[in-house]
């Protein structure tokens, strides 16, 4: 740790005159607890992040006894002219267009339903909010045994099919392995948006829902026409937050089918991409390059969120 | 929770929608606790059975019973012992080491004068939407060099500063009253006095949340170890769970026994700190 040696007494100039202003002269104490956090963000966050852009136009290799050229944007052209890389970016829309309303519409019938004031509401929402305890790694690994062909995904399916569904092993299908990802996303990440949406429903007030009730609005009414406005910022921000956690989608996609990403690429993911192409293959500077347009997705949906966000404030 | 939408369960509601909402509310209850309780009883239960009873509610009872031999083979087969501890290790490192080092840096950008204060305040936040996934690279880069893989410290540095728990604790400190900082300072206590025995203690709840949100996420951190560790000396847990099921023989009892075992801190910490950790997780968006 860099700060127990500075840990001496403050320079001694308040106290005399007056009260001490808003803690005036405090400089270099501002600095000393500043210093370890600042010099770490700049090492591990600041530099980094330029140097994403920098290896991008580069042909970097990890270990490698040839000396590194300036490429200009050939990784970008090399990485957007890439179909895997598309199918990847196209896997992680897909994904995120799903559980984003999915999620969201799960998250706020559960809020609402622990929100009802009965008996053993506390019991459901902890049990709801209990996949929260188990990291993505480890529930990964044990739905790919629910999804095996005699899983109980598949027993489940069956019963409420009146036996149509007939088994299929989810992960070593094309078109069943992104939906099994899909459901684990969802079965892991849902608790965290229903507490979200549980605070929010409880910050409507009450007055609202009296006066919908005297105009004889129905239940139903009551919740499109006030709890929803209501909580619209609470949407808002757990929906947006979904879809960026979906282009960081990899845990699941490594952990659960049959190669990574598989099969044939079925779940490949932009995050897996970027890991295969910089670790695997090697090439830093192709894998920077993924890196900065996994970037610039992130940051164009984070300022949709504030445009969003900040028109509500108006 | 006292008045709010829910006049839909005041006495009187008829019996069938009671009954239907009881039927919803447990069938979704379901779902979400058979995983975890079908990953408990699997870890006691023969090898076997534990794929043949995967389709069926069989899968929730551990028989035939073998005690705790999963738990031993997964340990003989792989050092789940050793992964613990390393994952401990990191955890435990980031949690410490980053809650003091991101309270401080948020005190100092909420409540102590100096230049270029308001500048820090603006990156912090800019920062803060950057995701780790994106510095991956660049990082695995630096370290290579400097030949710093397969270490602790490359597991546990780039996580320490954080500029999200940073704004965290700095907005947390902007909203607690200055006038027992300012009693402090009269009596003669320098910032750092005041910082330890009047504001950090106010600041338990901050300090609660950022803790718990830590560990959940290095706990669980497989992108990055993936990468920057090779063979079992430093290996975290997820990465070593995944390197235990891509190599034969599949024992799924043995898996359940990690799956287990990895799981009982976080539920211990859920179950200790109930109301600490669902704000904690409620404050971020940073879980994945």
């Amino acid at each position: 740790m860099t700060t127990t040696t500075t840990v001496t007494a403050p320079p001694s100039t308040p106290t005399k005159r007056r009260r001490p202003r808003p803690l005036k002269g405090d400089a270099r104490a501002a600095w000393l607890f500043a210093a370890p956090g600042l010099i770490l963000v700049l090492l591990f966050v600041i530099l980094p992040f330029l140097g994403a852009f920098g290896l991008s136009l580069t042909n970097s290799r990890l270990v490698t006894p040839l000396s590194t050229q300036f490429v200009g944007i050939d990784n970008y052209v090399d990485v957007l002219t890439d179909g895997t890389f598309w199918g990847a970016l196209r896997n992680n829309f897909v994904f995120g267009l799903i559980v984003v309303p999915v999620q969201t519409g799960v998250a706020l019938v559960l809020a609402v339903l622990v929100n009802q004031r009965i008996r053993g509401r506390v019991v459901y929402r902890t049990l709801y909010f209990l996949p929260q305890v188990m990291v993505m790694a480890a529930a990964a690994t044990v739905w790919k045994l629910l999804f095996s062909s005699d899983g109980m995904v598949n027993t489940v399916m069956n019963v409420v099919t009146f036996g149509l569904w007939s088994g299929d092993n989810w992960l070593q299908s094309t078109s069943l392995a992104l939906p099994a990802v899909i459901i684990v996303s969802i079965w892991q990440g849902v608790g965290f948006q229903m507490v979200i949406l549980l605070a929010a429903l409880q910050d409507v007030p009450n007055e609202q829902y009296e006066a919908a009730s005297i105009d004889g609005a129905s239940t139903w009414q009551q919740f499109i026409n006030v709890t929803v406005p209501g909580i619209r910022n609470q949407l808002i921000f757990v929906a947006t937050i979904t879809m960026i956690l979906s282009f960081r989608l990899y845990d699941q996609v490594v952990i659960m089918p049959q190669p990574a990403g598989g099969p044939q690429n079925a779940t490949r993911t932009v995050m897996l991409e970027m890991v295969q192409t910089g670790f695997d293959r090697q090439l830093i500077g192709k894998a920077s390059a993924i890196a900065v347009v996994f970037f610039l997705i992130v940051l164009s949906l984070t300022l949709i969120q504030r445009r969003l966000l900040k028109e509500e404030a108006r | 929770m006292s008045n709010n939408t829910a006049t839909r369960g005041r006495v009187g509601t008829p019996r069938r929608v009671k009954v239907l909402n009881y039927t919803v509310m447990t069938l979704l209850a379901i779902f979400f606790v058979f995983p975890v309780a079908f990953a408990f009883a699997g870890s006691f239960k023969d090898d076997a059975f534990v794929f043949a009873d995967a389709g069926t509610l069989q899968g929730l009872v551990p028989t035939p019973f073998v005690g705790f031999d999963n738990y031993v083979a997964a340990n003989e087969r792989i050092s789940l012992v050793l992964a613990f501890r390393n994952s401990t290790v990191i955890a435990l490192g980031i949690v410490l080491i980053g809650a003091v080092t991101n309270s401080m840096l948020g005190y100092a950008m909420a409540r102590l004068q100096w230049r270029g204060r308001m500048l820090i305040v603006t990156g912090i936040v800019s920062l803060a939407i950057i995701p780790f996934e994106a510095l991956a690279i660049p990082l695995l880069y630096a370290f290579a060099e400097v030949g710093w893989l397969n270490t602790f410290r490359v597991q546990i540095l780039p996580f320490i500063a954080n500029p999200f728990f940073i704004y965290l604790f700095y907005t947390f400190f902007l909203n607690i009253p200055k006038e027992m900082e300012e009693a402090a300072r009269v009596d003669g206590a320098g910032p750092i006095r005041t910082f330890v025995r009047v504001v950090a203690p106010l600041a338990k709840p901050a300090y609660a949340s950022v803790a718990i949100l830590t560990f959940l996420f290095s706990w669980g951190q497989l992108l990055w170890p993936t990468m920057v560790t090779r063979g079992e000396s430093v290996r975290p847990l997820p990465l070593a769970l995944q390197a235990f099921q891509t190599s034969p023989p599949l024992q799924w009892g043995a898996i359940m026994a990690f799956v287990v075992l990895m799981t009982l801190p976080l539920l211990a910490v859920f179950l200790i700190f109930q109301r600490q950790f669902v704000e904690g997780v409620a404050s971020s968006g940073v879980k994945g």
